[in-house]
């Protein structure tokens, strides 16, 4: 891509010479540039402090919330507990039991497991790099809010009885058929969710590459922003199936369009596949981050860099790309053929691989080092001993007899909670335990969390390990009572038990990680003389996140780089002050993180509440088949994202260059590949594109799966305004380049002509491709059923891209976008690439599907 | 504790011989998955103590540094070599047990859709003639039968532990399994997908019968149902008539020919009523009909909780002569 060539580059001294790093900062100059942080990056106070932004606060609200909701799916399992404690209990009756499990399930996932990484990533991620913050941390804040609205309201549900009770992954027919709004709250609570996720995982992946301090290359990066490429890569293309498959079952839900209908063309097996092709990989991107805590702690009990770091990249890489191959080992008892079950079996055998690479680094690290057993040690010993037995069920699992026997099982509910346990809870756990210095400045108790550790170790194996007897003993999953006669009695009880066992070690963490603790007085900055730069925390706390951004050269700066905290502490490095009052934080290159550009990070809002509110409003009032309402809620958080990126994102600097310190100046202003803002709509069309080639993949997958389709004398869309449609949507695209390479060249007025006529030429193409299928009925079949939701969402995407160029047209003419400045412009076109690439597929099916099918 | 509760559920295998059971198998297939069960359990148990081992020894026995070079031995050891080594002899082990589970045999072959909450069950004859029944599985041993499964509304899914593997049943589409049962018995089944309101309360008994009981059955069971005998089965007959039981269930050789419920010709021969949750005595059919809803929640039989008393009883007799 051309770079304009009026935006300047960084110029001066780079790496650093260790006489100007060895060179004492003034005491007067340290005094400033500290105020002058304070300033810039303090938190609001009273009630506005809702209003924070910065990643500790969204980090610390997130996590909670995430651990709030925890607690409630746990209860709902020891309710479910209590009613099969004893054959024929009337505890619960069936309908009740039945939404319990589903929202058990469905809150773990999606409520805990992701969010809790999300959470956890973005409050430690920035420390980790040595960053200020996130990038976009009204993202992260708006990713909050939507989570916490979304969250309330599928949980809520349960309080009116109307709770979804199809099971976590709502199955069709059951789920389209239900009655109620049960399945409504389920596919757009947590579409909603999902895309905060993925909101998350954009501002993630951004974060690990682009604002790693000066000199950490991608080679050196601590091994949890490893996982955090990874896992967050393995949400932007597992989560899009799922929100292609909503889209498809609330299309047949509110509007009886037969997707997973067999009498008219539809195929139940369908939601099966987009379900687990997202289900899968969901469990390696909640097992991951764990293992990337794991990846963390270890090294710092051995005292010695972790072995075969090159091994655990690899290996975290290969499971993010294996766990895509493996979804149909959910799938085999569906009656697939015995050819493509015996590869998925090997598949999912072949995971066995990484995981334990990963594993034996781990005891490699320990083997080679001191090590000294401490509490967050004990955890991480905890939930190896679980994750391996969890692990080895895995592998029987996987044998196609044996999982024909046990699939949907008691056994299977425990191998997946001895994964999830050992791979999720107790690691994060253990996270709390280690990080709890630097995230509140205070330790928790030693003896707490002994007993915390041995009641969960005990009450896990009591209630869970009985439960692989319970499935082979015949004992299927999902059901609300069993007889007597049944001889299940005695396992069942243990395990109700059990489960009392580890609710009574979570009461003991949350007193622990509640009360209060002043009198601990202050606690030393480097508690377990760990390696890595989030221990150059400042007790008491900043909200700064680093006094300064420091070069670095090493894995474990704090080991090898003798005086780092010393001279990060007096402002040594990189922008240790804030002349404009504002929050910025360093933009590295990619690869080998040299100093690219000073970011300006936006600071406290109220618009991404009321964003959040409006977001939410346009998924929650479908919900109930309110359409006005949700659609002006649309409209209105469409304006206030809008109103949001008007008023502070790539708007035109004052200052062309900054001074960075260190005699670096680098430029204030970024556009194309060298901005964040680039990168992360490069992301995120790369996760719409996986939603879109799902639903594509359900058009072929009929075609293949299905005789009838299309059925004998379908209409099929008409072929001239297919063309037009296609035309007209290449020609919005090319308008859009030109205003591209008109604007850079300086010719206002043709740039803004073509971004008038771009606009219109998308709204032609939007027309035509709805005239071209108008005539078909998509209640009759599958066939112009999904020809329609091709249209549906073309027109969709069409409208923001129509969206994004009136912006750039309205910043053009009221000089926020300049021929010097044109990062908007620049990005939406890097939209408009994929736009075109979504015209012409759509046009290809639309078009020529018929002459293909007949 | 770990250890113990292995102990302990070793112990407890004594007590699972249940008729639902994976470890007591009936058939050919389920038996060789036990096999593979022990195999791959011994297997488990000796590689997480052997792990368990080792971080043991590196943590606790002997905290000492050792060379970085054993470690990345470790990884490349433990991580790599080993598990392919293991997990290729698994697979050529296991897979081949996959074949014989999907075989057809030109023989019997058993029809079974699944409904919400029970299983219309058709035997179809080598000459293509079809005897109906529902909820009771029968088939001969010594031989392979076929199974032809199918759902009417939603997914369901069709076990029986102790003769082999589950296979779901999906609408819309036909999906095939079969067993080779060995020892004679009564075995139960039960739904293994979450199919809704009463996934919990679908369950049937699999009857394995010498193939000349099975042959001598099948021929009864291809018979009309029998005729009233006592004179309050023939009231209960007219009961039936009169609540119109037979717009729903049919018994063949009378008017009632619904379709909606189970057949009911041979009704009282079967071990189980209401899809496998009552034994079938005199108790059970009378508490089944009076009490449907709150036995079987949201099942589309209304309770009869207004027949009287005596019709009632009338209605069992009836019911249960149906042999």
């Amino acid at each position: 891509m051309t770079k304009p060539a009026s935006l300047p580059v960084a110029e001066g001294p780079y790496p650093p010479s260790e006489a100007a790093l060895a060179e004492p900062v003034p005491q007067a100059e340290q005094q400033r540039g500290a105020e002058e942080l304070r300033a810039a990056w303090k938190t609001p106070q009273g009630w506005r402090y809702v209003t924070a932004v910065n990643n500790s606060e969204v980090g610390k609200w997130y996590a909670l919330t995430a651990l709030a909701f925890m607690l409630i799916a746990g209860v709902l399992a020891l309710l479910m507990r209590v009613q099969l404690a004893f054959p024929d209990m009337t505890f619960l009756d069936a309908d009740r039991f039945n939404q319990f499990f589903t929202m058990h399930g469905s809150a773990m996932m999606f409520l805990f497991a992701v969010p809790m990484f999300e959470a956890i990533s973005i409050l430690l991620l920035p420390a980790f790099l040595g960053a200020r913050d996130m990038p976009f941390p009204r993202l992260s804040a708006y990713g909050y809010w939507c989570f916490l609205i979304g969250g309330c309201f599928v949980l809520g549900s349960l309080l009116f009885d109307s709770g979804p009770k199809a099971g976590w992954f709502m199955y069709p027919p059951l789920a389209t058929k239900e009655e109620g709004i049960g399945p409504d709250v389920w596919l757009l609570g947590l579409s909603f969710i999902e895309v905060a996720s993925i909101a998350a995982a954009v501002e993630l992946i951004v974060g690990a590459l682009k604002c790693r301090p000066p000199g950490m290359r991608v080679n050196i990066m601590p091994l949890y922003a490893w996982y955090v490429l990874v896992v967050g890569g393995m949400i932007l293309f597992a989560f899009p199936p799922l929100i292609a498959g909503d889209f498809l079952f609330e299309l047949e839900r509110s509007f009886d369009w037969p997707f997973f209908d067999p009498t008219r063309g539809g195929d139940p097996i369908l939601w099966q596949h987009l379900f687990w092709i997202f289900g899968h990989p969901e469990v390696y991107i909640v097992f991951l981050p764990s293992i990337a805590i794991a990846a963390m702690i270890v090294p710092t009990v051995a005292q010695r860099p972790i072995v075969g770091y090159s091994w655990i990249v690899l290996s975290a890489v290969g499971t993010g790309f294996l766990s895509f191959g493996l979804w149909v080992h959910h799938m085999f008892t569906t009656g697939l053929p015995q050819i493509s079950l015996g590869f998925f079996s090997a598949a999912s055998e072949a995971v066995v691989i990484p995981t334990g690479i990963q594993i034996f680094a781990f005891v490699a690290t320990l083997m080679v080092g001191r090590v000294k057993l401490t509490l967050p040690m004990l955890w991480i010993a905890g939930a190896l001993a679980i994750f391996v037995a969890g692990g080895l069920t895995g592998v029987m699992l996987a044998i196609v007899p044996f999982n024909w026997q046990v699939h949907d099982t008691y056994f299977i509910v425990a191998h997946l909670h001895y994964t999830l346990f050992g791979g999720m809870v107790f690691p994060v756990i253990s996270g709390v335990y280690y990080f709890y210095p630097f995230m509140a400045k205070k330790l928790l108790s030693e003896r707490l969390g002994l007993w915390a550790f041995w009641l969960i170790f005990s009450g896990f194996n009591i209630t869970f390990l009985p439960m692989h007897l319970t499935g082979l003993m015949g004992m299927p999953r999902r059901v609300f009572t069993y007889p007597e006669s049944s001889g299940w009695g005695w396992l069942n009880l243990i395990s109700t038990l059990g489960a009392f066992i580890i609710a009574a070690s979570f009461a003991v963490f949350l007193y622990d990680l509640l009360r209060p603790k002043k009198a601990q007085g202050e606690i030393p900055r480097n508690p377990w003389g760990a390696g890595t730069l989030e221990f150059s925390h400042e007790v008491p706390e900043e909200a700064w996140g680093v006094r300064s951004v420091p070069h670095v050269t090493s894995r474990y700066p704090l080991w090898d780089q003798p005086q780092l905290v010393e001279r990060m502490d007096a402002g040594r490095y990189y922008l240790p002050d804030a002349p404009d009052h504002q929050r910025e934080t360093i933009v590295t290159s990619v690869i080998d993180a040299k100093p690219v550009h000073v970011q300006r990070v936006t600071g406290p809002a109220w618009i991404t509440i009321l964003a959040a509110i409006f977001t939410g409003g346009a998924f929650i009032f479908p919900t109930f088949h309110i359409y006005t309402p949700a659609i002006i809620c649309g409209a209105f958080a469409i304006v206030c994202i809008m109103y949001w990126l008007w008023t502070t994102t790539a708007r035109p600097p004052k200052e062309e260059m900054r001074d960075a310190g260190l005699g670096l100046r680098l430029p204030t202003y970024a556009s194309g590949p060298d901005s964040v803002g680039w990168w992360a709509m490069w992301i995120t069309m790369l996760g719409d594109a996986t939603a879109f080639a799902s639903v594509v993949f359900g058009f072929f997958f009929y075609w293949t799966a299905r005789s009838d389709f299309p059925p004998e004398g379908a209409l099929h869309p008409l072929g001239l305004w297919v063309g037009v449609a296609a035309l007209a949507g290449v020609a919005a695209w090319a308008l859009t380049l030109a205003a591209r390479e008109a604007n850079m060249r300086g010719k206002l007025g043709l740039a803004r002509a073509a971004l008038v006529l771009a606009p219109l030429a998308a709204a032609v193409a939007g027309v035509a491709a709805w005239t071209a299928v108008r005539d078909l009925d998509p209640t009759s079949h599958v066939y112009p059923a999904i020809l329609w939701a091709l249209m549906v969402w073309l027109v969709a995407h069409l409208s923001v891209g129509v969206l994004m160029q009136g912006y750039c047209l309205a910043a053009s003419v009221f000089g926020k976008l300049t021929p010097r400045y044109d990062a908007d412009l620049r990005n939406v076109t890097l939209y408009w690439h994929f736009m075109a690439v979504k015209v012409v597929v759509t046009a290809a099916i639309l078009g020529l599907a018929p002459g293909w099918l007949s | 504790m770990r250890l113990m509760l292995i102990c302990l559920s070793f112990l407890a295998l004594s007590a699972c011989e249940g008729r639902q059971s994976v470890l007591s198998p009936a058939g050919r297939d389920a038996q060789d998955v036990l096999s593979l069960i022990w195999v791959m359990f011994g297997g488990a148990v000796l590689l997480w103590l052997l792990l368990a081992a080792i971080f043991v020894y590196v943590t606790r026995v002997e905290p000492r540094e050792m060379p970085r070079r054993w470690g990345e031995m470790l990884i490349v050891g433990g991580g790599v070599i080993f598990p392919v080594i293991l997990l290729g002899a698994l697979l050529t082990y296991s897979l081949p047990m996959m074949k014989p589970q999907r075989e057809a045999d030109p023989g019997l072959k058993v029809h079974i859709t699944a409904e919400q909450w029970w299983w219309r069950v058709d035997y179809e004859l080598p000459d293509g003639s079809r005897v109906t029944s529902a909820n009771e599985l029968r088939l001969p041993t010594g031989r392979r039968t076929g199974l032809v499964l199918n759902a009417h509304k939603v997914i369901h899914a069709f076990w029986v532990p102790a003769l082999g593997g589950k296979v779901d049943m999906i609408p819309g589409r036909e999906t095939y399994l079969s067993f080779f049962p060995e020892e004679p018995g009564v075995y139960r089944g039960q739904c293994a997908e979450f199919c809704g309101a009463s996934h919990a309360l679908m369950a049937f008994e699999t009857v394995v019968m010498t193939p000349e009981d099975f042959a001598e059955w099948l021929t009864a069971e291809a018979e009309a149902a029998t005729a009233p005998a006592s004179g309050e089965a023939v009231r209960g007959a007219q009961v039936f008539t009169r609540e119109g039981c037979g717009a729903c269930h049919s018994v063949r050789g009378t008017p009632a020919v619904g379709q909606v419920g189970p057949d009911l010709t041979h009704v009282g021969s079967r071990k189980s009523i209401g899809a496998g949750i009552l034994n079938g005595s005199e108790e059970d059919f009378a508490q089944f009909i009076a009490h449907t809803e709150s036995l079987k929640p949201e099942v589309a039989m209304p309770s009869y909780n207004h027949i009287a008393p005596e019709d009632l009883r009338a209605l069992v007799a009836y019911l249960k002569g149906l042999t």
